[in-house]
Order: C-alpha cells, then sequence, then structure tokens
C-alpha cells in the first residue's frame, strides 16, 4: 500500500507512525465496507430496485371503454353514456395528509373526505389504487381542483363515463341498470377491475358483454407528489356495441301515458315475429339512481314500496287472466273436437254444480246461447258447461301448448312461470285431489290460475296469427360502432298449434264481436275504420261470498278486480297484439280496453295500415277515447 | 513567514492532491447538474453557482499552497476564536431553513460557518497537540483543554441544530487526539464514557433526530414517513445497477423521489446515473485522496504538519463514509455533505483550500 511505503527510507515523525498506520488500516476497511454494500445494492439487488423504482414512477392507468348505447326500433337513442368528471386521490401520493385533506374539502365544499379513505382502507384496497373522492363535479369544482394541483399532491380529476337513461323510469324495467361492480362479481367474471360498471339488470345485464366494450390502459409516469407528467405506453379502450331495440320509442311513451297513475302492465307485441314493440310495468323507478350509486335510503325506499316499482310487471307479475281464459276454453274445445261453431248452452243467469250455484256475470242470464256469442258476451255458464266436460286437465294440457304455465323465454332475468292447475298439479302441489266443481273456476281464470301479462299478449298474437307463436324479443340487433350489424335477431317460431280456417274464423268472430259487436264486453276499444279484436277479463282479488254481489265501486280499491283487455288488430291480418292489466281497475272492459284503443290508435297513426283511411278518423277516435275513458 | 514563488514550490508540487481534488469536484459538477435537473426545473441557478463556486475554491486552493503552513501555528488561536464569534452571530442573526440556523447571509452568498469552524478546530487541536506527548501517552488531564477547544464548537453548532457536522467534530477531534498519541487506556474509559453519556444524549435530541435513528434501525416501520428518504435513496443506488441509467437520466432524482438531493442524498444522484462502474470510481478518488493525504502525514518533517495533514484527511474521509453510508442504508440518516460533491460552496471552498494545505504540506517537506 503507497500510504505505508517507506520509499524515502526514514520517516520524519517516527512517534506518528503506528498510530497512522492502524488509522490507514480503519479508513480503508471502512471503505472497503462501503465497496462491499455498493456491490450489494447495485450488482446483487439491482433488479429488485430497479422495479422498485419503476413501480414508483410508473402508475397504470385504466381507459374505461365507453359503453355502448340502446337505441328503439327507429335508431333513436334510448340509453347513451356522458363523461362525469371525479375528484380521485391516490393515497401513497399523499404527503401532507391533514393540508391536502383541508384544501380539497375547501375546493369540493364538502367533507367526508377523510371518511372515504379510512373506507378504502378498510376495504384493503391498496394505497397506489386512486379512491374517488367525489363523483360528478361541478364545472367550477372541476376547475378549482386543476388550477390549485401544487397544493393536491395526490389528487386528480377522473372523467369516467356514466350511463344516462335519457327518459328516466321509461321501459325501466326492460332497460334494466349499471352499478358498480361489487366483490362477488369480481371474484366470478375476469376482466372487471373495483370500480367498473356492471350491467346489474334487464338489458343492461342480459347484454352485458356485448355493450361493456374492453378497457384500456395507459402507463404513466408521475414524480414523487404524484403529479401526472407524461404517458408512456398506451393501449386504446374499445368502445361497446350499440344494441337496436324492437321497442318503438313513441309506442312505448303512449302505452305509458294510457296506463297512466295505474298499477298494471302493458306488453305490446308485432304477432307476425315475435318482436315487443311497447312493455310497460308500472309503478316504475329510475335507472339513472342506479347508476349514480344509490343510497341505503334511497334504497329502503324502493325496497319497501308497497307498490313494488322494482318488480317488472310484464313478465314477474301473475294475475288470474279472468274472461280472456275463455279463448283458451275455446281452443282447447275446439281442438278436442268437444266444440264447434253450432254447439250451444242454455245460461239461466248461473249453474247449480253439486250444491253450491256459480252465478255468470249477467244476473239475468243469457238465453241460449252459441259459441261465438258466448265470447262476445262472455258467458260465463257457456264456459262453465265447456270446462265441465273438457275437465280440467284438458283444459291444462292446451293452456301449457298456448304457453301458459312456461316461461315463454324473453331474455330477461326472473320471469314467471304462472300456474296452470291440473289434478297432478293440485295433488303436488297441496297433497289434495281435485274437485271437479273447481274446473269451473278454471274455465274463467279464476282459482288457482295465475298468467303473466306477456304470456296473454303472446295468446293474442298466436291467435291473431292463426295458431304461431314466436319467440317473444325486444333486441333487433346489435351493431357496432361503425353501424355494421354484430348480430341480428331473427323471429323464432316458438310453437304451432293446428287451427283450421273454421277454427280460425270462429275465434276471430267472437274476439272480433268482443269490440265491434253491441252485445260486445269491449266497444270501448272500437276504432273506427280498423278491425280490432279482443278479449276482455275480470280477475277477481277477494272470492266472492256465495249469494252476496257487492258493487264494484263499493269497495275499497285494494279488493277491487283486476281489469284485463287483450286484443289484436286489425283482425284479418295483424301487426299488433296487445295485453293490458290495470291492477283494482275493475271490469277490463271499462278500465283496460280504452287504454289499450289509445295505444293501438298511436301504433296506427305511427304505422298505417294498407288501406287507406278517412282523413281525421284516427285524430278523432283519439279525441273520443279520452272522453269515455276512466 | 515565507510567501512567494519559490522554483523548488513547482517542482514539488502535490499533483496527485491537486487532480484527485478536481477529480472529485468534477463529479460533484456533474451530480449538482443532475441533481437540479427535473421535468419541472429544467434549468437551474444552482449548477452555474457550483461551477463559480469551483472555481473560487481552486483560487483558494492556490493561495493557500503559496502560504508556509508552519505559520498557521502561530494563528491558530486568533482564527479558532474568530471562527466562534461567527458560529455566536449565526446562532443569533442567522438565516433559518428547514428549522435550523446555519447560514449567514453575506448579500452575494451565504456563509455556513460550521464549515470554517471543522477546519479552525483542526487547526487549533494540532497547535495545542504539536507538543510530542509525555512518555505513556495523553492522560486525561493531558485532553482537557482540546476536549474543551472541541465543546464550544460542537455544542454552537448541536445548537443550530446540525447533528452532522457536531458528529464529524468528533470523529475529527477522535482521530486526531488518537494519532497524537493518547493513552489507550484512556482512550478506553473516554468511549465507555461516551457509551454511558448517550442515553443523556438521546434526550437532547430533537424528536425528529430520534425518529431518525429509530427509523435507522428499521426502515421499513414507516415506508412512507421517515424510512421514506433511506428507502428511496436505497432504490436510487440499486437501480442504477452496472453501469447506470446515464446522465440525467435517473428516475429517482429526476420526479424527486429523493429527499435533498443536492446536498445530503448527492451520492444517490450519482449513483443511480453512473452504476457500481461510478460508484466504484468516486469510491477510488476518495480512497486515493485519503490515502495521499496519510501519505503526507506520514512523511511530514515535524509533528504539527503531520497532525494538521492527518485532520485534514479525516474531515473528508468521515465526510465521505458517513455520507456515503447513509445514502445505502448502512448508517442512519445525519445530515452531513459529500465532500468536494454536494452543492454548497461554504463547504466546497473550505474543503478545496484544506486540500491546498495538504499540498502546501507535502511540498514544503522540501523547503527546510
Amino acid at each position: 500500500m503507497a500510504v505505508l511505503s517507506r520509499r524515502k527510507g526514514k520517516l520524519a515523525v517516527p512517534k506518528l507512525e503506528p498510530r497512522l498506520t492502524a488509522l490507514s488500516i480503519l479508513m480503508m476497511l471502512v471503505l472497503g465496507a462501503v465497496a462491499l454494500r455498493l456491490y450489494y445494492l447495485q450488482i446483487i439487488k439491482t433488479h429488485q430496485m430497479a422495479d422498485l423504482a419503476d413501480r414508483n414512477r410508473i402508475r397504470i392507468r385504466r381507459l374505461p371503454a365507453s359503453r355502448g348505447l340502446i337505441f328503439d326500433r327507429r335508431h333513436r337513442v334510448l340509453v347513451d353514456t356522458r363523461p362525469s368528471y371525479d375528484a380521485v386521490l391516490v393515497p401513497e401520493d399523499l404527503r401532507d395528509r391533514a393540508a391536502t385533506l383541508r384544501n380539497l374539502e375547501r375546493y369540493l365544499g364538502g367533507d367526508h373526505v377523510e371518511d372515504k379513505l379510512t373506507q378504502a382502507e378498510d376495504e384493503g384496497i391498496p394505497s397506489s389504487e386512486p379512491v374517488t373522492i367525489k363523483e360528478r363535479l361541478s364545472w367550477d369544482q372541476v376547475v378549482a381542483i386543476e388550477t390549485h394541483q401544487l397544493e393536491l399532491p395526490g389528487v386528480s380529476i377522473q372523467v369516467t363515463p356514466r350511463r344516462r337513461y335519457i327518459y328516466g323510469p321509461l321501459a325501466a324495467h326492460l332497460l334494466g341498470y349499471v352499478g358498480e361492480v361489487n366483490e362477488q362479481e369480481l371474484k366470478k367474471l375476469p376482466g372487471y377491475h373495483m370500480g367498473d360498471e356492471i350491467g346489474k339488470f334487464g338489458l343492461e345485464r342480459g347484454w352485458e358483454d356485448y355493450l361493456r366494450g374492453v378497457s384500456g390502459n395507459q402507463e404513466i409516469e408521475v414524480d414523487a407528489v404524484g403529479r401526472r407528467l407524461r404517458v408512456l405506453s398506451e393501449k386504446p379502450e374499445k368502445p361497446g356495441a350499440n344494441v337496436i331495440l324492437t321497442i318503438d320509442l313513441d309506442l312505448q311513451e303512449a302505452a305509458e301515458q294510457a296506463l297512466g297513475n295505474h298499477a298494471g302492465a302493458i306488453v305490446a307485441i308485432d304477432p307476425r315475429n315475435g318482436e315487443i314493440l311497447a312493455m310497460v310495468s308500472h309503478p316504475s323507478f329510475d335507472p339513472n339512481e342506479f347508476a349514480s350509486g344509490l343510497t341505503a335510503a334511497q334504497w329502503r325506499r324502493l325496497m319497501s314500496d308497497p307498490a313494488h316499482p322494482l318488480e317488472d310487471r310484464a313478465i314477474q307479475g301473475t294475475y288470474p287472466p279472468g274472461s280472456t281464459f275463455k279463448l283458451v276454453d275455446t281452443v282447447a274445445g275446439l281442438e278436442d273436437r268437444m266444440l264447434n261453431k253450432a254447439t250451444s248452452f242454455y245460461c239461466p243467469g248461473g249453474m247449480w254444480y253439486g250444491n253450491r250455484e256459480y252465478r255468470c256475470w249477467r244476473k239475468q242470464g243469457h238465453g241460449t246461447v252459441g259459441l261465438i256469442n258466448a265470447i262476445i258476451e262472455s258467458c260465463d255458464v257457456y264456459f262453465y258447461n265447456v270446462g265441465e266436460r273438457l275437465g280440467v286437465d284438458r283444459i291444462a294440457q292446451w293452456a301449457h301448448k298456448l304457453g301458459f304455465g312456461e316461461a315463454t323465454g324473453i331474455p330477461l332475468a326472473h320471469e314467471k312461470t304462472g300456474t296452470i292447475p291440473s289434478t297432478q298439479w293440485k295433488q303436488r302441489r297441496y297433497h289434495e285431489r281435485w274437485y271437479p266443481a273447481e274446473t269451473l273456476s278454471v274455465a274463467i281464470g279464476q282459482g288457482y290460475v295465475a298468467v303473466t301479462p306477456l304470456q296473454l299478449a303472446q295468446l293474442a298474437a298466436e291467435i291473431g296469427e292463426g295458431g304461431i307463436r314466436y319467440q317473444p324479443h325486444f333486441v333487433n340487433r346489435i351493431e357496432a360502432l361503425d353501424g355494421s350489424a354484430i348480430k341480428v335477431y331473427q323471429p323464432e317460431v316458438a310453437a304451432r298449434i293446428p287451427l283450421t280456417p273454421e277454427q280460425v274464423e270462429i275465434l276471430h268472430a267472437g274476439a272480433c264481436g268482443v269490440v265491434n259487436s253491441p252485445m260486445g264486453t269491449a266497444h270501448k276499444a272500437a276504432i273506427p275504420g280498423i278491425e280490432v279484436c279482443g278479449k276482455t277479463g275480470t280477475a277477481q282479488v277477494v272470492k266472492e261470498a256465495a249469494g252476496a254481489r257487492i258493487k264494484e265501486e263499493d269497495l275499497p280499491e285494494r279488493y277491487r278486480d283486476h281489469g284485463w283487455f287483450i286484443a289484436w288488430a286489425p283482425g284479418n291480418d295483424p301487426r299488433i297484439a296487445v295485453a293490458c292489466v290495470v291492477e283494482h281497475g275493475g271490469h277490463g272492459g271499462s278500465s283496460a280496453a280504452p287504454i289499450v284503443r289509445d295505444l293501438l290508435v298511436r301504433y296506427f297513426q305511427l304505422y298505417p295500415p294498407g288501406q287507406p283511411l278517412p282523413a281525421g278518423t284516427l285524430a278523432n277516435a283519439s279525441a273520443t277515447t279520452r272522453e269515455n275513458g276512466d | 513567514m515565507r510567501v512567494g514563488i519559490d522554483r523548488r514550490l513547482i517542482y514539488h508540487f502535490d499533483w496527485a492532491v491537486f487532480v484527485l481534488t478536481f477529480a472529485i469536484a468534477l463529479v460533484g459538477l456533474l451530480s449538482v447538474a443532475s441533481a437540479s435537473f427535473s421535468v419541472h426545473r429544467p434549468f437551474q441557478m444552482l449548477i452555474i453557482r457550483q461551477i463559480i463556486w469551483t472555481v473560487a475554491g481552486g483560487a483558494a486552493m492556490f493561495a493557500v499552497v503559496m502560504f508556509d503552513y508552519r505559520a498557521l501555528a502561530s494563528y491558530a488561536y486568533p482564527i479558532y476564536v474568530a471562527v466562534m464569534g461567527l458560529l455566536v452571530v449565526v446562532g443569533v442573526i442567522g438565516q433559518a431553513t428547514g428549522g435550523s440556523r446555519r447560514w449567514i447571509n453575506l448579500g452575494l452568498f451565504t456563509l455556513e460557518p460550521s464549515e470554517l469552524a471543522k477546519l479552525a478546530l483542526i487547526l487549533v487541536l494540532v497547535r495545542y497537540l504539536r507538543e510530542d506527548p509525555p512518555p505513556g501517552g495523553l492522560r486525561l488531564r493531558h485532553i482537557i483543554v482540546p476536549a474543551l477547544l472541541l465543546a464550544v464548537p460542537a455544542g454552537l453548532v448541536l445548537k443550530q441544530p446540525d447533528l452532522g457536522t457536531m458528529l464529524t467534530m468528533v470523529l475529527i477531534f477522535a482521530t486526531v487526539i488518537f494519532a497524537a498519541g493518547i493513552n489507550l487506556r484512556t482512550m478506553g474509559i473516554l468511549a465507555l464514557g461516551a457509551v454511558l453519556a448517550m442515553p443523556v444524549a438521546w434526550h437532547t435530541l430533537k424528536p425528529y433526530q430520534k425518529e431518525r435513528v429509530l427509523t435507522f434501525l428499521n426502515p421499513q416501520s414507516d415506508p412512507l414517513g421517515a424510512g421514506y428518504h433511506v428507502i428511496q435513496s436505497e432504490i436510487a443506488v440499486g437501480s442504477g445497477g452496472s453501469w447506470g441509467k446515464g446522465f440525467l437520466k435517473g428516475t429517482q432524482a429526476r420526479l424527486n423521489f429523493l429527499p435533498e438531493q443536492t446536498t445530503d442524498f448527492i451520492f444517490s444522484v450519482f449513483a443511480e446515473e453512473f452504476g457500481f462502474a461510478g460508484s466504484m470510481l468516486l469510491l477510488g478518488l476518495y480512497a486515493g485522496l485519503i490515502g495521499r493525504g496519510l501519505t503526507i502525514a506520514l512523511r511530514a518533517r515535524d509533528r504539527f504538519g503531520a497532525l494538521l495533514a492527518l485532520g485534514l484527511t479525516a474531515m473528508v474521509f468521515w465526510q465521505a463514509a458517513i455520507n456515503i453510508g447513509m445514502a445505502t442504508g448502512i448508517l442512519p440518516v445525519v445530515g452531513i455533505p459529500l465532500p468536494l460533491v454536494s452543492y454548497g460552496g461554504s463547504s466546497l471552498i473550505v474543503l478545496m483550500a484544506a486540500m491546498g494545505l495538504l499540498i502546501s504540506i507535502n511540498t514544503r517537506r522540501y523547503l527546510f
């Protein structure tokens, strides 16, 4: 070592030499130790350290894909996505936590910032993940935060596309809603991240895979206080595909308007292909509230509302079909060769069976009635006889063939099947034998029978279409952003029943008479110039006490009967089939029929029938309806 | 007192110390340039100032070389008293930065008297100890005066508070006393006393200083708080790898992840950009300078010159070792600048003058 060299022979200060030598050794050892430490850090641990350095400076920022739009059948936007400006904070980048939070609260004009952070910590969200402090900032708030960046290290504005339901509650049950992806969904579904939107209900849920798109990401270099300096790399997002519905916005609005404040449901279908033109369930809810995240109070209010706004009555509401079920009896009887055009029964106003009288709705009776008039006048005794002769199992068999007691397969979750009783069903359900008298109730659509509005709309469509029933659907096609079709939904035949032309003619004559004959129960649904066919129904809510007859108007509303009307038009070549239930509306002829009429009028204004109508007919018809409407 | 150019002065000029000093100062310029370069501040006055100070330091170095160091012996006490006066003044009118009063604003530049104090302390200690020790070495009573000479500046500096400089002074004192021939038993007793005094010293530390010591013992205990500095520094050094990320390309420094990156943690800036190769080069330069300083001490003709050379060398050694040790996480964080590299005029000029003094000692051994 040069330090210790004795090149010059004699040292000048000999007494110092040993101590200086010792110090030299000590110093070189210390420098050697430092060199070893550098070797350890820079050679052995370098990959780990380089990785940590990158993690320091690189933040991965997800670019959420904008969700596909939803259009009506005529390409009008029903649901879109707008940017929402949210304030987010990366806890890891906070330096002076108290000061930053204080400033932030000042600019946002609110508190809870601390709470949101603690909540995120409690949920175990890593401190490098941004925490959303406040959503949907006003423009002033955005400007305040952007201009005070230096006082707010770690805080930034995140632009998030957010769902907007332009018409609020319109068709809410069908469209559904989106919400933030939850813990279970994150576990189950790959490709979702905390804070992502996911379809929770309705179409939004069913078509999630098309609507959601593919999110991209950005690698962003940040400095020590978390300021974003530059984008290192970027994988752009792919927006979701657009969904075009078979729903017609105008018709949907007309249906909602026609139903007004009544609780109930309307389903309108194109019988030629099963396309749903309008589907209303009232009361409804505003899916926008879900998209921005419901508060606990909002959720409680929706859940505990006695009117059940979240229930989709069109597919989940099950009601006794009342007299509309007589069309099912008719089909069953005709198919079973038990009935023909000439079959007639005598109606004295009631029928004794066992030791009880089963009344006809018309106290004075209908006298001797044939099949077509029995449908027109909705004679109960006639169909008691039909029911008695067919037996419950025959009725049930044909009801199933017509789609009752089964899910229609509409692509919405939680569809109800309703109930079609049979001897077997009763044995299974109640472990009891079937009493023949119960068949009489079934024949007039009361008792155990329960159907959904969609099923009845399908019945109207099927009879109108002469025995062909199409799969009900509400999505016409899926389009890419450039308008090219990704998927087109073709009509599918769900079932056929063999009906001879004569049988079709009988059903047609009966249903047409319901609306157009002076004796018909639904003359309020008549539209001059258009042949409307249909059938009314009144579903009992409480069983009548034998012999007692209480006037509907005297009953408290919740005990009043549900009113039904199903229809198709034009009669000879139907393009629209409708079912409408008005909860506690009383007789179908007075409650539901005018509503359906309004809807049909609107439909034919929008889609005029082939033959030209006398000028003003439709407009006048509409005006009259409003006068007569209840 | 001999001032003036002697032919032998040029002939025996110590080029090693000269070259090593400027090489390290050059590393300093690169590092200061890099440390002050960031996306937000691409251009800084810092590097310009550091260049000016390097030039001023060079001038001071030559001035000192011209000067016969032996004359300093007679000026040691007046210099000491004057510098202590400055230290008192700085405590009263000093400019407070980051919680401590260390600088006197002189208009054109700010003076940091504690840097001068280190030099003054060395001078006065060596002046006092220039006589040969009694047989059996220096005992407690012989070092009472040197201890008092240490206590005055150390106490004043600790008051600022500047723990790093205080520590440097204590280490220089210990080194000089050891070389001057302290009795080994006495040294053992002193060391024991120091250990026993530690709990007392602990109470005099400021909370942030206590935290730093605790953090050193377990940096991961609070990675975002007090341990942050050490961890970020280790990341910077380690991520440099073998050859470094390249000049101005260190992300840790450029993105401000390093604390005090122009002063206390400047080594991390350099090590990140120049890697293990650069670190070894810098460490080699220091080793060369320190080795040369010790050689000069060994060869000096008089005891005053030898101890002076040792004191100056110890000043460079302890500061370099502690600073790099701290940047690499083997020592607790105390604010000690990296000699000749850290940004700061007072420190740079004092150190270059000190190196001039080393050259002067080496050169004049032929002039007797």
